[in-house]
């Protein structure tokens, strides 16, 4: 189980609070499409993934990347349990969606770079750390229920 | 060819913002390691004879060392395999860093540009970076076996 300090759960909430879910959701699952097209295999009734303008600028990408960071930001709420607040949703990635667990730290790495094209200077080495800690903590709570 | 020519154009780009820093691209090259040693401990074990504090010398040369190989990759992307063969060579019989950690690197590399070249770093020459330094792993792996 991932183990979160005090100063790490600070770092972490205080940056979420300057997140803009919907904008960054967008920008997060679009450049995953982008940058590793063979993602683009779970959603195939998202219209046209022809080009990174068409997929940046795709109203389905964009509601789901928002879909996906707001529930990534309800488990910053529940640092101390993530494999409790994602139990549902790995059960459904893995039973329905059929999504390889590899994904998930994908997107988690996609999150840390558009933090850091977002926050600049201020994402440090020392934030970047406890983000990659939270993205790896929710990678594998989203694949514990894997069977 | 590992590089299509769109991919080439791309990094020529952020070739080219690399440079406009004024001579940055060592510090970028120690900020990387700095942040990889930070996310990624297990990387350490490769350095046990660094001092890893913030702004240390040797992270700053090391840096520097690992960006000047790469702006030495980015002028020879049509011949990677060649103008890198020693590095591989280096990798392969004397350094052998597991390969997974390559993509540790290439992650911390790609965060550092995006944090300092934030309106370069589009989508599309995110996608070219990335593929760079996938390329640049491949060819330091290429002689291990």
């Amino acid at each position: 189980m991932v183990h979160f300090t005090a100063e790490e759960k600070a770092v972490i909430t205080s940056l979420w609070g300057k997140v803009n879910v919907e904008e960054t959701g967008a920008e997060v699952l679009g450049r995953l499409l982008v940058v590793y097209p063979w993602t683009q295999r779970f959603f195939d009734n998202f219209g046209n993934l022809s080009s990174a303008s068409a997929i940046m600028g795709n109203p389905k990408v964009k509601d789901h990347g928002k879909k996906v960071l707001t529930s990534l930001g309800e488990a910053i709420k529940n640092m101390d349990d993530l494999k409790g607040t994602f139990a549902h949703l790995s059960e459904l990635h893995c039973d329905r969606l059929h999504v390889d667990p590899e994904n998930f730290k994908l997107l988690g790495n996609e999150l840390v770079i558009v933090l850091a094209k977002y926050f600049g200077k201020e994402f440090t080495p020392q934030v970047q750390a406890a983000w990659q800690k939270m993205v790896a903590g929710v990678a594998i709570a989203l694949a514990h229920k894997y069977h | 060819k590992v590089l299509s020519a769109a991919h080439k154009n791309n990094i020529n780009n952020i070739k080219a913002a690399w440079k406009a820093t004024g001579g940055h691209a060592g510090e970028r090259g120690a900020e990387a390691l700095e942040r990889m040693f930070l996310s990624f401990p297990t990387t350490k074990t490769y350095f046990p004879h660094f001092d890893m504090s913030h702004g240390s010398a040797q992270i700053k040369t090391h840096g520097k060392k690992v960006a000047d190989a790469l702006s030495n990759a980015v002028n020879h992307l049509d011949d990677m395999p060649t103008a890198l063969s020693a590095l591989s060579d280096l990798h392969a019989h004397k350094l052998r860093v597991d390969p997974v950690n390559f993509k540790l690197l290439s992650h911390c590399l790609l965060v550092t540009l995006a944090s300092h070249h934030s309106a370069e770093f589009t989508p599309v020459v995110h996608t070219s970076l990335d593929k760079f330094f996938a390329a640049v792993s491949t060819v330091l792996t290429s002689k291990y076996r």
